[in-house]
């Protein structure tokens, strides 16, 4: 019955949620208000991440180790 | 100044003024080679400051429970304002106090932002408070049940009451809060002898025999020359301060003094100064600087100075460092005032306070304060300390002027529980309910800070605070702990600091241990299923985890 297990840990996760959050005091429908724009802005930061983290990253990493390794090749062709 | 103490045969007194105990700070005593002389003949008494490990804790939690307690609150806050914006719009019903339509030019009557965090997070968890009880105050009461349709706006009763709820609230602490017919005979036949009300004040016609009694009684009992009796605790405070201080007098007064000191102290018009709460260096750094600079602006010195302290601190638990307070005050000529209004009854060997559990004079505290609400199972409070300021009272205290003397079945309760405790009554009932309320406060503390579960105050005070820290749990718990038949009192802001809202248990000596270990295991089950249990020094953190998954099964 792993599955009701999981249910039962999921369902206390969320209380455990609500508690933190002081959403257990508010009524149901500014919970769903709260949700939805706690959720909103999750997806929003988490979609941001998504697209531009990767990007970011390689661009980054292409110009330090144009830096660097453009000047490993000047002083080599010096040296020759 | 020797008291003759020693020859008492009360029964269980075991209580020995110690003169010589005083002698372990002051210098002026050791220049004069007393302390020496003493130490020779008499050795170190029972109780001394020294021999008594004075073991306190106020643990703080991790840190991110503090973040996450600002985080809680900013959530209402914002939905505080939100849920404002809509009653000002008219698009959500008001239910709070409204001037009428023809008024609003007026000046408004009604702060409405001032209840700001009433209106907004109090009315979302109010069911946990003002529980309607509807029987007596014991180790198990019943509690009337009530629903609320509309967020607890308003409350209506179903009809039904919750039977045995373990009562963990009251300030029952010797459990004389009884209704047994065969320990009230005295009190019934009172009642048939007297009546109920008074019909008068002390001063004019309301000066019963019992009540001389009843304060020649306390002064034995304590240790002093003689008491007074008032009708009221609170009343016992706010009223008599202001006629032992006034202008020109200074009030040195702790930082979590209760609020009938404060208004006490504020009603009296004298300069107020509060230091640290249990902290003497801030009170030797103000009494310093108070002898030496004298008065704000003349720089006369001040016609008096007051230290107000409280036994045990009801929302800490933590109990008055007195030794060395009494110390202090011998070395800067100050006046001292204890409030004993929790301890009395429920700490020391006999059951007689602070002093006797520190093992000093009586006659070093110039005021002695206490109330009979808690130990005593009565209402009422009283003043004793030398003839002189009792007299004094007698004429110049508003409450024995103006206020109702207290009600004769009172007063002939608070006979009966104070002969029961000094042995008088020719029963050791007295005795042994003082030391099964030790040894229940050892048990419960000791359990709780084992489970893992924060917990403040003294390891010998009755009072246990248990810290719940973020809003959201607070009316969790409470409401948890009913379903579970256990009655709680739960406090938050502003009785407490914001970050640190907290379960208080008030334990008695009528808790039996199987009651006891009924909360203790429901509080083990709690504290996991709500992750209560923040204390870094507990050993089941290993285990904590494994046991998180049982989920609790209502």
């Amino acid at each position: 019955m792993d599955v009701k297990g999981l249910k039962e840990y999921l369902a206390w996760l969320y209380y455990q949620y609500l508690l933190v959050t002081c959403s257990y005091v508010l009524e149901p429908w500014e919970q769903s208000i709260f949700n939805t724009v706690l959720f909103t802005m999750v997806t929003m930061v988490v979609y941001t991440a998504y697209v531009f983290i990767p990007i970011h990253t390689r661009l980054a990493l292409e110009f330090f180790s144009g830096l660097f390794g453009g000047q490993h090749e000047s002083t080599v062709a010096f040296m020759s | 100044m020797a008291t003759s103490t020693a020859d008492k045969v009360s029964n269980g007194n075991i209580h020995r003024h110690n003169q010589n105990i005083n002698t372990f700070k002051s210098d002026a005593y050791v220049r004069s080679g007393f302390s020496n002389h003493c130490n020779k003949h008499n050795g170190k008494a029972n109780g001394g400051l020294d021999k008594r490990p004075f073991k306190e804790s106020f643990d703080q939690a991790p840190l991110y429970v503090a973040v996450l307690t600002y985080v809680g609150f900013g959530v209402v806050t914002l939905f505080g304002y939100f849920r404002d914006f809509l009653r000002a719009c008219g698009l959500e019903k008001c239910h709070l106090a409204q001037e009428r339509e023809e008024q609003k030019d007026f000046v408004p009557l009604y702060q409405d932002f001032e209840n700001f965090y009433t209106r907004n997070l109090y009315m979302r968890v109010r069911d946990n408070w003002n529980r309607p009880i509807c029987s007596l105050p014991g180790p198990q009461f019943d509690l009337v049940e009530r629903v609320s349709d509309d967020y607890n706006w308003t409350f209506r009763n179903t009809g039904k009451t919750i039977k045995n709820v373990i009562n963990m609230g009251s300030y029952n602490y010797l459990g004389f809060a009884e209704n047994n017919a065969n320990f009230l005979t005295t009190v019934a036949d009172t009642t048939r002898q007297y009546g109920v009300g008074v019909c008068s004040t002390r001063q004019e016609m309301g000066n019963l025999d019992i009540h001389n009694e009843l304060e020649d009684l306390v002064a034995k009992f304590l240790g002093v020359e003689d008491s007074m009796t008032f009708g009221m605790g609170f009343a016992t405070n706010s009223m008599n301060i202001p006629a032992l201080v006034g202008k020109g007098c200074l009030i040195l007064s702790d930082e979590l003094n209760h609020t009938s000191l404060v208004l006490g102290a504020r009603l009296s018009g004298s300069t107020i100064r509060v230091f640290k709460h249990n902290n003497i260096q801030s009170l030797e750094k103000l009494l310093r600087d108070a002898v030496v600079h004298g008065q704000p602006r003349t720089h006369r010195p001040w016609k008096k100075i007051l230290i107000l302290v409280e036994g045990i601190y009801s929302m800490e638990g933590s109990v008055v460092r007195l030794p060395e307070i009494v110390a202090l005050k011998k070395k800067y000529k100050a006046y001292l005032y204890l409030d004993e209004a929790h301890s009395i009854g429920a700490v020391g060997q006999t059951g007689r306070g602070v002093t006797e559990y520190f093992g000093l004079d009586p006659s070093d505290i110039d005021v002695m304060m206490g109330t009979f609400t808690k130990s005593f199972g009565a209402a009422g409070g009283y003043i004793a300390g030398k003839k002189e300021l009792v007299d004094f009272l007698r004429t110049h205290s508003h409450s024995s002027v103006y206020a109702t003397s207290m009600s004769p079945p009172v007063t002939k309760q608070i006979l009966r529980v104070l002969k029961c405790i000094m042995g008088q009554d020719g029963t050791t009932m007295g005795i042994q309910r003082v030391r099964q309320l030790a040894e229940n406060i050892r048990y419960f503390r000791q359990r709780l800070q084992e489970m893992g579960f924060i917990i403040y105050g003294n390891e010998d005070s009755p009072v246990v605070p248990l810290l719940l820290y973020m809003p959201g749990k607070v009316g969790a718990f409470a409401r948890e702990m009913l379903k579970k038949n256990i009655g709680v009192v739960v406090v938050g802001f502003p009785a407490t600091p914001i970050t640190e809202s907290r379960a208080r248990f008030c334990l008695s000596a009528a808790h039996t241990r199987g009651m006891l270990d009924k909360v203790l295991s429901t509080l083990d089950d709690l504290g996991d299923y709500l992750s209560l249990k923040y204390s870094r020094h507990s050993k089941s953190t290993q285990d904590r985890t494994l046991r998180r998954n049982s989920v609790v099964n209502h």
